[in-house]
């Protein structure tokens, strides 16, 4: 079976339009079919056209998705009201237990990120597990710290990720590796990319899940629900009928 | 006492300007040592068995069991004797015949 390569967090900035280009055409010729570019909330609808413009030229399939820091819980839902209908992935980055729990609860939020270097901020327990598999959120680890850290920080930010890796599995929490960086040259492979997730006690078969099978079903999943015909889950329509 | 199974890899190099050879495995044997440590490195049989200078690519050779330690390495290597770099796995073979039969 061929997988369909996905990377869901490309930090590009979409003025540079050069930049832009290059790390597109690189993801392309790597093999990725779905990337995402976080959203910010200056782009304009005109830039957003041209980013999915440049992807279709080169290839791949542009995911558009959108990024939150929420500062509180209602904050968080004030977002999610405004935006869930306009990208096709929610992310949101808990710097709070409070924003944690209320993003891992609520079904409109897609991938649950925390913050990389502060430890005391990585709020995935067993209790944080146990509210995003019932809402089907992914827990998102992004590998660029993994690459530009060394010593003990990096120490850390494995021994954090192998526990939260080990809770994520016994909830059965979907994982999602994304790559996380805005440079080329660390940009890496498909394949390249699941081995570092070896590093926090991921087998091989669950690494090219997280950068293949697991994004898909969520962009997959959120496209079913944006499109026109998504009536309820298991639920669409096929044909309209004429009104008598 | 039996031979463990091996495997070898071809690897892409991607930099500017070209490599010594001796440079390239140096960033191999740091990158496995500061992940895995001395132990875990000693535990790999890392071996280099080609190294093309001009078209910038390797072939590594290394114990089954350690291919997952070499592989996240490798992913981690951002700099090469001092220059910006990034190591690629282009394939994994049990044997040197397939692997160049793949490549080519």
């Amino acid at each position: 079976m061929t997988r369909t390569f996905a990377d869901l967090h490309l930090r590009i900035n979409p003025k540079d339009q050069q930049a832009t280009q290059q790390l597109i055409s690189k993801a392309a010729r790597f093999g990725y079919r779905l990337i995402s570019i976080p959203f910010t909330s200056k782009l304009s609808e005109k830039e957003l056209t041209q980013l999915k413009t440049m992807c279709s030229e080169a290839g791949v399939d542009f995911v558009s998705r959108a990024d939150f820091h929420p500062r509180s819980e209602n904050e968080l839902i004030h977002f999610l009201r405004k935006f869930r209908r306009r990208f096709e992935v929610i992310c949101v980055t808990c710097d709070s237990k409070e924003v944690a729990r209320q993003a891992a609860k609520d079904r409109r939020v897609d991938l649950l990120n925390f913050p990389s270097l502060d430890y005391h901020k990585r709020f995935f327990d067993r209790a944080e597990a146990e509210l995003a598999s019932c809402s089907l959120a992914a827990l998102e680890v992004d590998v660029k710290p993994l690459l530009i850290l060394e010593g003990p920080p990096r120490v850390r930010l494995l021994t954090s990720l192998r526990r939260e890796l080990a809770i994520a599995r016994e909830f059965r929490v979907p994982i999602v590796v994304s790559s996380g960086v805005a440079e080329e040259r660390l940009m890496r492979l498909p394949r390249d990319l699941a081995s570092l997730a070896f590093l926090f006690g991921v087998d091989e078969a669950q690494a090219l899940d997280a950068v293949s099978t697991n994004p898909a079903a969520i962009v997959r999943r959120n496209r079913e629900k944006l499109s026109n015909r998504f009536v309820a889950p298991g639920i669409t329509v096929i044909k309209e009928g004429k009104p008598s | 006492m039996k031979r463990g199974k091996r495997r070898y890899l071809a690897l892409r190099l991607d930099c500017e300007g070209t490599l010594a050879e001796r440079e390239f495995i140096d960033a191999v044997w740091t990158a496995v040592t500061k992940l895995y440590g001395e132990v875990g490195a000693s535990l790999t049989g890392l071996a280099l068995i080609d190294f093309d200078e001009e078209h910038n690519v390797a072939v590594l050779r290394v114990s089954l069991a350690a291919l997952n330690i070499l592989r996240a390495s490798l992913a981690t290597i951002t700099s090469i004797g001092g220059k910006e770099s990034t190591v690629h796995v282009l394939g994994v073979s049990g044997t040197l015949k397939a692997l160049y039969a793949h490549a080519k």
